[in-house]
């Protein structure tokens, strides 16, 4: 493991376990995941134990301990977006891409997850793909927002 | 910049400002709320910097991103000064004509104007628009006057003239005296009274002590505080800043979601400024006071806006809650006295401050004083952020300022304080807003989120999203919540899916009983306020699906089938077309009407979206 990054990271906020949550989220910006050899080499480093960083891992909504897909889609379900029928958009998702929220395609091109709500209420409701806000989505809408990601044509 | 040591330095600077700005030069305000930016807000502003260019006035003209206006429904948003145009909807294409007709001769361009719904009047000035018109916007109003990456601009609008009132004319005790008598409680939810909290704090015993800004923001359908930190994040900094040198404290944190990357950027930048001036670090305004601030994100957990799980989390540690029989204002962060106060909370200070609490408590209700800033969403016309006086009634939120239901329905009910509220029916809708009527009618304030409910929600159906919500929000640590939510959510599931017992109702309540009583913190002990507030309200909504195995708003999957309508149906194929399913059953030439199969249906809903002709209907 390239241990680079990692040590940026910690370097950023002096070594201070306090600031755990915010190094852990930089390095999922960095990597896209928490890989499990980084996630040790921090404790060591910190001097805290591999139970309490693995502890603050798995807490937080924001981590994820497995790899994640090229494209993120994110379905808003505030109640907002969910009295819009976000719900239905989710399901349509879970049909064409064969995966549950949390997942990831087997060919690592799309993962797919729930957020509760991202307050942009007013236009719900909202799906987000590799940061880019939708508004007013369904599910029809869906298979042409995607379909420009499936041939590869945007990268992210 | 060069610091600024003294008060009279301030307001020579200020004076600086003022005078190289002349009020009468036009000024195009640009909303890049997230609303204005899911709706292409940043392409206009492009195309108007382009056509000023073109049109050879760039030099004339001051072009002003701002943050949001609050009608995020009619976005993006153009409000053009010091006429105060509004125009709404507005298009990349349209910069020109706006430069040429409105900038250069003068001219309203009427498509670009708001149309009252009811009247069908064009109205021109943005305060004349009913949406802007019966609101009270003290805390919310300058958003849409500032560029909050300008420091420049909140001085030029009298900012930190609040914080330099307070360091040098009046001394710490009084300050909290002040806030004291404004009647201030705090707007994340709780409704504590400020002052008291302060007080507490200031009198806690040791020598450190901590303020920390509550920017986690969890509720979902409430985006007051993000639209705050994105806007105006320097009015929430000026608080803080004079919270702390009331309560005597040296060190703060802002505590912020990280879904919200434009308000952690705006509240660096405003943060980094303000350092630059000399309103944080050593010897603010040559006062002797020192203060500074650090921003923490969040990691995304709903129970993090707890005060004592926040802290936890700032300490590096998984954010649960802890029992508070030791308040944190005595023993929070680090085991130090802390007070902690919200976003809105925070941002009511400056004001407060300068207008003094006397007139402050001449808004509101008796309980309740000053504004409340509501995210008013759902099935509601005119969508966005409303600041209200407390008091003001449910149907002039909903009606006045809203606009009413969409496509004309009826209102069915009205969800205020996020997952630990509850939903309210149509008879109450003349409740006075505040912190106490709420609490009562067996919701709450909350943040401030109100979803609007038409008679296309099902409160059952809600109430599951509430309690799948919170089971999956709960942090664990305690029994009673961790079992609690997940029994309720389960009870609920199979009443949507048709499976509900007799006795289902009684057990909710039995298990509504238990989560609250028995669970540490708020979330658990407000945790069945979704499902109590519906059974109280909905309860026949709730039989029906438990006896007659029916979902009457048409939500509920397992409860409900989709049908053409046949003298509707133009045989066009169009819903054959996108079903997954193969449920649909016709041949354009046959020239029958289609037909859907129910035992082939997976109640998707893409073929009813893809009529044009609402020839689809649940049943």
């Amino acid at each position: 493991m390239d241990v680079n990054p990692v040590e940026t990271i910690l370097k950023r906020y002096d070594y201070q376990d306090s600031w755990l949550v915010a190094m852990l989220q930089d390095l999922q910006t960095e990597m896209h995941y928490l890989p499990k050899e980084a996630l040790e080499y921090m404790a060591e480093k910190l001097g805290i134990s591999r139970t309490r960083i693995f502890r603050v891992a798995t807490f937080y909504a924001a981590f994820s301990l497995t790899p994640k897909g090229k494209h993120r889609i994110h379905v808003c379900l505030g109640t907002a977006c969910h009295v819009r029928g976000a719900g239905l958009i989710v399901n349509t998702l879970e049909r064409q891409l064969k995966i549950k929220p949390g997942g990831t395609t087997s060919d690592l091109q799309f993962s797919l997850d729930t957020v509760n709500c991202l307050g942009a209420c007013a236009s719900g409701p909202i799906v987000v793909v590799d940061g880019e806000y939708s508004g007013e989505m369904s599910s029809l809408k869906m298979e042409k927002l995607l379909k420009p990601y499936r041939k590869g044509k945007k990268e992210s | 910049m060069k610091r600024i040591n003294s008060v009279e330095d301030l307001e020579r600077e200020r004076e600086k400002i003022r005078a190289a700005r002349d009020p009468n030069k036009p000024c195009i305000t640009i909303c890049t709320g997230t609303g204005c930016h899911a709706a292409g807000c940043y392409p206009v502003a492009g195309a108007l910097r382009e056509a000023l260019r073109t049109g050879g006035i760039e030099g004339e003209v001051d072009l002003r991103i701002t943050g949001c206006h609050g009608f995020c429904e009619r976005g993006p948003l153009v409000v053009i000064n010091p006429q105060r145009i509004l125009y709404q909807r507005v298009k990349p294409d349209d910069a020109p004509d706006i430069v040429s007709e409105t900038l250069k001769k003068g001219k309203i361009i009427e498509r670009l104007l708001y149309v009252h719904p009811l009247t069908e009047e064009k109205i021109v000035r943005e305060d004349d628009v009913p949406f802007y018109k019966l609101q009270k916007r003290i805390i919310f109003g300058n958003n849409g006057n500032i560029d909050p990456t300008s420091i420049e601009d909140y001085l030029a609008i009298g900012g930190y003239s609040a914080l330099a009132k307070a360091l040098t004319s009046m001394e710490p005790q009084q300050i909290v005296e002040e806030v004291k008598k404004s009647g201030l409680r705090g707007r994340g939810g709780g409704g504590f009274h400020t002052g008291t909290k302060w007080e507490s704090c200031r009198k806690a015993s040791g020598d450190t002590r901590y303020v920390i800004c509550n920017a986690d923001e969890g509720d979902p359908g409430a985006y007051m505080d993000r639209s705050l930190l994105e806007g105006n994040p320097h009015s929430v900094l000026e608080g803080m800043i004079i919270g702390a040198f009331a309560i005597g404290s040296n060190e703060g944190y802002v505590y912020v979601r990280n879904e919200y990357p434009l308000a952690v950027e705006n509240l660096r930048i405003a943060l980094d400024r303000a350092n630059d001036w000399g309103f944080f670090g050593k010897n603010i305004l040559g006062s002797g006071f020192d203060f500074n601030v650090k921003i923490n994100r969040g990691g995304g957990a709903f129970v993090c806006g707890e005060s004592t799980a926040l802290m936890a989390s700032l300490e590096g540690q998984p954010g649960e809650p802890r029992a508070k029989h030791i308040h944190t204002v005595e023993s929070g962060l680090y085991e130090k006295p802390t007070n902690l106060n919200n976003v809105e909370t925070w941002a009511n200070v400056p004001y407060i401050v300068n207008l003094g609490a006397e007139q402050y408590r001449q808004i509101g209700t008796d309980g309740s004083k000053g504004t409340k800033i509501f995210s008013l969403v759902g099935k509601v016309n005119n969508t966005g952020l409303v600041e209200v006086p407390m008091g003001i009634t449910l149907r002039e939120i909903v009606y006045d300022i809203g606009g009413g239901i969409i496509g004309g329905k009826r209102f069915k009910a009205i969800q205020t304080g996020g997952p630990s509220g509850g939903c309210l029916p149509e008879s109450l809708l003349d409740l006075p807003v505040d912190f106490d009527r709420l609490t009562e009618a067996g919701s709450m304030m909350g943040s401030g989120g109100m979803i609007v409910m038409d008679e296309n929600n099902c409160m059952v159906d809600v109430a599951k999203y509430f309690m799948n919500f919170l089971k999956e929000e709960s942090c664990g640590k305690c029994a009673s919540c961790r079992e609690g939510t997940k029994r309720m959510y389960e009870v609920l599931h199979r009443i949507t899916e048709g499976n509900g017992r007799e006795g289902d109702i009684a057990l909710l309540e039995d298990l509504s009983f238990v989560t609250a009583e028995a669970s540490l913190c708020a979330l658990g002990g407000t945790a069945p306020n979704p499902v109590l507030s519906t059974i109280r309200y909905f309860r026949e909504e709730y039989e029906v699906h438990i006896k007659n195995k029916k979902c009457p708003a048409g939500v509920c999957k397992e409860l409900i089938t989709y049908r053409i309508i046949p003298n509707q149906c133009t045989i066009c194929g169009r819903c054959q077309k996108v079903c997954p399913s193969q449920a649909i059953r016709g041949k354009i030439k046959m020239k029958k009407p289609f037909e859907i199969l129910p035992e082939k249906c997976i109640r998707c809903g893409m073929c009813s979206e893809a009529c044009k002709f609402d020839a689809i209907e649940i049943v």
